[in-house]
């Protein structure tokens, strides 16, 4: 799994982080709030924040991003081809703004995710969106991650090089 | 060339109103879902993403559908959509080291760090259709994969890192983010062509085209000796850096399938011999393309290499300008379009032409009875 996917959490140090720290900790928020699902964003909003006041700052949008590869994977970029990302900024009657961006095509995911993120920067509000949003997602995708390795090394193969014989 | 008609809209509309009942076929047989194919046809959908030049699963599953399977109208339909959207900007370039692999395999090395893991794979399969996929299918009739411990205490470097740790191998190009990196969306192609375009345009080329080009280039039209150093395929992320933020934030992930072929040497009286290399890589798991495009990365690189154009492989004006289908398929298709207006010349010239002769050869023949 990704490096910033498996940073920890932010729960613990909530309220003592400087700077870096809370940037290294929204990135890697940003990056699980980029794999939720509907279900994953929509229902733990809906529960504990039913009433929120959310403007669009930039009503959510779907374009496109030129993904890059290297040459020989380490070298120069080239440009391998686009992919679809959909995002949203919004901002709470907090004055916090969230921001929202994923692969795919799906506005009111993108949306919710930067509801979440406007909302996880609030230290107050933090430990809900951890336990009931980042948390389920990141167990998940932990599961998922472990499913794939386990069946990917049922496949390991040991190959034997033959030495021809002498007629 | 093609002239503008008029008329024949009830036609059109009908016949494409046909084309949709024939798209449907049988209304007794369950019509497909985009999640089927998507599911189901996963290698027909990884090829429309990496020729469509677009990374979209369920976008180019309903091309798919849409296009009744035609997979190269499949990739115009994902060309055309992506020209309706905004570009938001360059992604960070992928890294593939820090891949989640769920193949991995080497010709060149038997044992290497982090081993080799077949994955889903045809290889080794003994082509004999499997009658039993007929029958109507029962989800939990199929028998969950196995699985086995990760063996997590090495890591999965590359196998030319491998090499290049002994010298053995020529340095990529090194990364100069600064520098601009050429994009054949948004500049015309240009010849000579620098690398980067060149993989960008191979990325995007038909399989069909390159696999023949790879495959000239093992018969000996351009031979550089390759081995497969590895391939590997599996999920990497992808990173955009956000102004607004300050950084570069995770999308999520996508499967890509990477091939590092490994060539015979190339070395000079002050330089000692090295491995050369040539490149692949594609969305979703396109095995062949990529292994296609590795070999036809390499043959195009003679001019480093000092190497005489001798092959079709090796000719960059000739790859880079047929490589790509949607081009291809609108000049050649273009031809059935109506020529009305040109045929009536080339008739008329031609009835000319056949006037003059008749005319050439009664002339001799009253010239001889005179005589």
């Amino acid at each position: 799994m990704s490096s910033v996917i498996g940073l920890s959490s932010g729960v613990g140090k909530a309220g003592h982080m400087d700077e870096q720290d809370l940037s290294q900790d929204r990135r890697a928020t940003l990056a699980i709030l980029a794999r939720g699902t509907e279900t994953e964003l929509a229902a733990p909003l809906a529960r504990h924040w039913p009433d929120l006041a959310v403007r669009d700052l930039k009503r959510p949008e779907i374009g496109l991003v030129m993904v890059r590869g290297r040459m020989g994977g380490d070298g120069a970029a080239f440009n391998l081809g686009e992919a679809t990302v959909t995002r949203a900024v919004v901002e709470l009657a907090s004055g916090r703004r969230g921001h929202g961006q994923m692969l795919g095509r799906n506005p009111r995911l993108a949306r919710m995710a930067a509801i979440a993120d406007a909302l996880w920067q609030d230290a107050a509000e933090r430990p809900l969106v951890e336990r009931d949003i980042l948390a389920p997602i990141r167990a998940r995708l932990a599961r998922a991650s472990a499913q794939t390795r386990a069946e990917t090394a049922a496949t390991r193969v040991d190959f034997f090089t033959l030495v021809r014989g002498e007629g | 060339m093609y002239v503008a008609v008029k008329g024949g809209e009830r036609a059109i509309a009908n016949a494409h109103a046909l084309l949709a009942e024939k798209r449907r076929g049988d209304t007794g047989v369950p019509e497909i879902g985009i999640d089927q194919i998507d599911e189901q046809l996963a290698l027909a959908v990884d090829r429309v993403m990496t020729e469509g030049s677009l990374c979209d699963r369920k976008l180019a599953a309903l091309a798919i559908k849409q296009a009744r399977g035609d997979l190269i109208e499949a990739i115009f339909l994902v060309r055309a959509y992506r020209t309706t959207l905004p570009r938001f900007g360059f992604s960070e370039p992928l890294d593939t080291a820090a891949m989640q692999v769920r193949r991995r395999i080497s010709a060149t090395y038997k044992d290497l760090p982090g081993g080799q893991v077949l994955g889903p794979t045809f290889d080794y399969t003994h082509r004999l259709i499997d009658f039993a996929l007929a029958a109507d299918g029962d989800a939990d009739a199929v028998p969950p994969a196995a699985t086995a411990s990760p063996d997590d205490s090495e890591r999965m470097v590359r196998v030319t890192d491998i090499i290049a740790a002994e010298d053995l191998i020529e340095a990529n190009p090194a990364p100069q983010d600064s520098q601009p990196v050429g994009d054949l969306t948004r500049d015309p192609l240009g010849f000579p062509a620098g690398r980067d375009l060149r993989l960008q345009n191979l990325a995007r080329g038909d399989e069909g085209f390159l696999l023949a080009l790879g495959y000239s280039t093992q018969r000996g039209y351009g031979r550089n000796h390759p081995f497969v150093g590895e391939i590997r395929m599996g999920e990497v992320e992808v990173e955009l850096f956000v102004e607004d933020l300050g950084f570069a934030v995770s999308l999520g992930e996508i499967t890509v399938t990477e091939c590092q072929m490994v060539n015979q040497f190339k070395g000079s009286l002050i330089e000692p011999p090295r491995f050369t290399r040539g490149y692949g890589l594609g969305f979703g798991h396109c095995e062949r393309k990529a292994m296609s495009m590795a070999l036809v990365d390499r043959a195009l690189r003679a001019d480093e290499f000092d190497e005489e154009r001798k092959g079709p492989a090796q000719d960059e004006e000739f790859v880079l300008s047929h490589s790509d289908n949607v081009q291809a398929t609108g000049f050649v298709e273009h031809l059935k379009l109506p020529h009305y207006v040109d045929f009536q010349a080339e008739i008329a010239m031609l009835r000319q032409m056949r006037a003059e002769v008749a005319a050439r050869l009664s002339g001799r023949h009253q010239a001889e009875a005179a005589e």
